[in-house]
């Protein structure tokens, strides 16, 4: 090392400062219940029994009875309001020490990897040694509201401390207020489903439906390879005599789907070309993740898969149509790698979540596309394209479903086992990129490494 | 747990009628829990005023009264006896018998409810002439027909000393902890093998495992799952192997006894090397493993096919052989395990429509004897139990009058518990078992078929 090199005793004073600051944040490994399709397995468990026994599978994976977690983040998306507390209700199901904290969050589809990207930091930071991250959703038990009519009057008739006031109050009510309000996922302020703004972004970048069946069939041929060569054996605990993800159909073909009617952007004056087969249906289930420091990890004997390296969101204005509502991933990606100093060329493997085969592709094609680049993303052509052996090659949500928290859960713990199956690549720790999509027109993203050690990186 | 006819005859009416009309009448045995008496009442010690003076006798009753228990070395008249202990390791002739055995069996009334008869005597193997073998083989046929006169809960087992083995080595007062304690409570009829004089008697006896890491085959459920509690109790940290479609199961048990579980399916080529570094790189040793995992595949012969027999095959012998050769090639393990392994009086006495059971678990016995010498080599051990009818969810399917049938077929006239197997798996993974190796222990209350 040439002498001008050395650094001034006041930029290794600085050195010492930020490495006594940053610590590592590790994903020791995760823990999911199968996921099962709406109304299917698990149409009479509820979100806290789910994400319990998520839990439960990843203590007795780890030998953590007892243990007290530095700190439990999940969420759900369709959450019951008598859940305020269910991560910390769910803690307390579980078997870790009843004197673990837990709170919970909800960012949409984003839920769990926002939990993983959250507790990283504390863990950076030296506020905890330990995390469990996670999510749970269940489609089939969904809460069901009563009418705004309904439940004014009976607020009112709570207030109302006389019999003839009581009366007066009923008298207001309606037979129209007796109809709940089902829940829905469309967006509050278009009235749009979720399917229906992805068709609009799906015609927009002009995606075939064969492009997008295809993505389809690799998602469930991926997914089914995996579990045939046990790749999910330390990943996921069966759950009510489920064993692997339901909405699976490992015997799917590009005929087969070939067959089937579109079902989003029928009157879009295009060619309708979203389909159920390559679309997520709804799904029920709960994903953890398991995330600590490596000295935490080291007493233990826990394995260090991988490590939480960077997280980034962004959200689009698709409000007044000037992006698709599942496209904010596309600006978060350019913007994470920029601040890491890396490119597409960078990355061994691709994670993102198939909401629609409609959103993958549409966010590559967007990435592909020199307009975009130059315009949106302020560079000066296009951003990249990826190689497309290293997208989703365990599968994704168009095969393992989408109960929309527990995606990212599902995904930080696979991701971070392939890693660490992978190893180092040119002599550096192997790289995955995760992009998840969210309602809202919110997107998060997330680069994790392969955990080596410090001998293994420099060689 | 008991069976409902055995609460029913064990008490108050159901048990006059039971005895008017001539009924079995099975009564709950007395079975371990932590901190009750190893044996409920005193025990006499009858030696025999042979070529070495009764010396065993007496070293064994010095032994069981630093043990705090109540040693008689003459029976007191009409003094109810918690266990007869009859030491007989100096007969040189079938005549030899004739004084301690029938010293003893004037005692045999008085042995309470639950009580214990236990012989110590060699090997007919190690005698050194014919009349010597004899009286030793004799001693064989006596225990096992006393196991059958015995009532309310008593049993008679026998422990053989090998030609390294004496009365007071560390393994024949573990065998004669084991057999005196609750641990044994469906083991009637039966002897344990002492081959040599290695082997520890624990610091504290409710924590004989204390310090160890035991990995547990087909820990699900049933007799899996009842022998990780028991190995947790007695102080083993535990490694819950299953199939990952039993994950959800396993998970259960590995969370009530604070281990780890392990999804795996043993049948895969590598399963042995990933059990070794799970337990080494999770729990820093590998001290016991108890081979339980097993299925049954019943049809009759004639009608066995490909399926059925193969995977039997493969799941209850072929992965056990796999696994214990990786055991003995890891460079990794400074000593070699105790091994246990779970056999069937199945593979003992046959059993209709189990030939493809039978065969697999014949095999472990023949594994369990060549495979000794190899283990004991490295430090370790391999021992089997062979259960007979046990109340489980498997057995609970069999027809009703068939269950009943079978479970009333031995000594003891009811079906054993799980924790009945996993008390003679504990006892023969811990040091106190030391110098057993090779032995097959059978745990069925002396089924009347079968040897």
């Amino acid at each position: 090392m040439p002498e001008a090199a050395l650094p001034s005793e006041e930029n290794q004073a600085k050195d010492a400062r930020q490495h006594a600051a940053v610590r590592k944040a590790v994903v020791i490994g995760g823990n999911r219940i199968p996921f099962a399709r709406s109304g299917g397995a698990y149409t009479r468990s509820s979100n806290q029994d789910m994400l319990t026994a998520a839990l439960d599978g990843l203590i007795a994976r780890f030998g953590l009875q007892g243990e007290r977690i530095g700190e439990v983040a999940a969420g759900a998306v369709l959450k019951h309001s008598r859940d305020f507390n269910l991560t910390r209700e769910a803690v307390l199901g579980s078997a870790l020490a009843p004197e673990t904290p837990a709170y919970d969050l909800q960012q949409a589809c984003a839920t769990g990897l926002e939990t993983v990207l959250g507790l990283s930091n504390k863990i950076k930071l030296g506020q905890i040694d330990s995390a469990v991250a996670g999510g749970v959703d269940s489609a089939s038990d969904a809460p069901i509201a009563v009418s705004e009519g309904l439940r004014e009057v009976l607020l009112d008739l709570n207030r109302a401390k006389t019999l003839p006031a009581r009366l007066k109050v009923l008298s207001r009510l309606r037979p129209k207020d007796i109809a709940p309000d089902a829940p829905g996922t469309g967006e509050p302020r278009t009235g749009l489903s979720m399917g229906e703004h992805q068709a609009l972004t799906t015609a927009q970048w002009k995606i075939s439906r064969e492009a997008q069946d295809e993505l389809a069939y690799n998602s469930h041929r991926n997914l089914a390879a995996a579990y045939d060569r046990g790749f999910f054996d330390d990943l996921v605990t069966p759950y009510r005599g489920l064993n692997r993800d339901s909405n699976l159909r490992p015997d799917t073909s590009m005929e087969k789907l070939a067959t089937l009617k579109p079902v989003f952007g029928r009157n879009l004056g295009t060619e309708a070309t979203m389909t159920a087969g390559n679309s997520t249906p709804l799904t029920d289930g709960a994903a953890t993740v398991l995330l600590g420091t490596e000295e935490w990890a080291d007493e233990r004997g826990l394995p260090k898969l991988a490590v939480v390296v960077d997280g980034e969101a962004a959200a689009v204005d698709f409000v007044h149509g000037k992006d698709g509502l599942l496209m904010a991933p596309a600006f978060a990606v350019p913007r994470l790698l920029a601040r890491n100093g890396l490119t597409l060329e960078d990355i061994d493997f691709f994670e993102i979540h198939e909401a629609f085969a409609g959103t993958v592709l549409s966010t590559l094609a967007a990435w592909e596309d020199e307009e975009f680049g130059r315009e949106r993303l302020g560079l000066e052509g296009a951003f990249g394209s990826i190689d497309r052996s290293k997208l989703n090659v365990n599968g994704s949500s168009l095969a393992a479903g989408h109960p929309f928290a527990a995606t990212g859960g599902r995904i930080v713990a696979s991701l971070a086992k392939m890693l660490h199956e992978r190893g180092s690549v040119d002599g550096r720790p192997a790289r995955g990129l995760i992009s998840i999509c969210a309602a809202g027109g919110q997107g998060v993203v997330a680069i994790l490494e392969a955990y080596t050690t410090a001998e293994g990186a420099q060689a | 747990m008991s069976d409902k006819y055995t609460q029913f005859v064990s008490r108050g009416f159901g048990r006059d009628l039971a005895g008017k009309l001539g009924l079995p009448r099975p009564v709950e045995l007395r079975r371990y829990k932590a901190g009750d008496p190893l044996i409920p009442g005193p025990v006499l010690v009858l030696g025999q005023n042979g070529e070495s003076k009764g010396q065993g006798a007496e070293a064994l009753a010095a032994e069981l009264v630093s043990w705090g228990l109540d040693v008689r070395r003459n029976a007191l008249p009409k003094e109810k006896l918690g266990a007869i202990v009859l030491v007989l390791d100096e007969v040189r002739t079938p005549e030899d018998l004739e004084v301690p055995v029938l010293t003893a069996a004037r005692s045999v009334r008085d042995l309470a409810a639950g009580g214990r008869i236990i012989s110590v005597s060699r090997t007919a193997e190690s005698a050194t002439d014919p009349a010597e073998a004899a009286a030793r083989q004799g001693i064989d046929g006596l225990v096992r027909s006393l196991a059958k006169e015995l009532r309310d809960g008593a049993t008679a087992n026998g422990i053989l000393l090998g030609s390294g083995a004496a009365p007071q080595s560390p393994g024949t007062l573990g065998a004669l902890r084991f057999f005196l304690s609750g641990r044994s409570a469906f083991v009637d009829g039966q002897f344990l093998s002492v081959t040599s004089a290695s082997g520890r008697l624990p610091g504290d006896p409710e924590k004989p495992l204390a310090g160890k890491v035991a990995v547990v085959t087909g820990a699900a459920r049933g007799i899996g799952a009842a022998i990780a509690r028991t190995l947790h109790r007695d102080g083993a940290t535990i490694v819950a192997v299953d199939v990952p479609a039993a994950g959800d199961h396993l998970a259960e048990v590995a969370n009530e006894v604070k281990g780890t579980a392990l999804q795996l399916d043993i049948t895969v080529p590598d399963a042995g090397e990933r059990i070794i570094r799970h337990a080494l790189e999770r729990h820093g040793s590998l001290d016991i493993l108890v081979h339980n995992a097993g299925i049954t595949r019943d049809k009759l012969l004639a009608n066995m096919d490909e399926g059925r027999w193969r995977s039997v095959i493969a799941v209850n012998i072929a992965s056990q052989l796999r696994i214990n050769d990786a055991i003995l090639a890891s460079s990794e393990l400074p000593v070699a395990p105790r091994i246990v392994s779970v056999a069937s009086t199945s593979g003992i006495a046959g059993n209709r429509g189990q030939s493809n059971y039978a065969a697999s678990k014949g095999g472990v016995i023949g594994m369990v004897r060549a495979s000794a010498p190899l283990l004991e080599a490295r430090g370790g051990a391999i021992n089997a139990v062979a259960p007979g009818f046990i109340e489980t969810e498997m057995t609970a399917r069999i027809p009703f009058v068939t269950r009943e049938v079978a479970r009333r077929l031995n000594s003891l006239q009811q079906g054993g518990a799980p924790g009945d197997v996993a008390e003679a798996i504990a006892f023969l993974a811990s040091d106190a078992a030391g110098g057993i190796s090779g032995d097959v222990l059978r745990v069925c209350g002396q089924n009347l078929v079968g040897a």
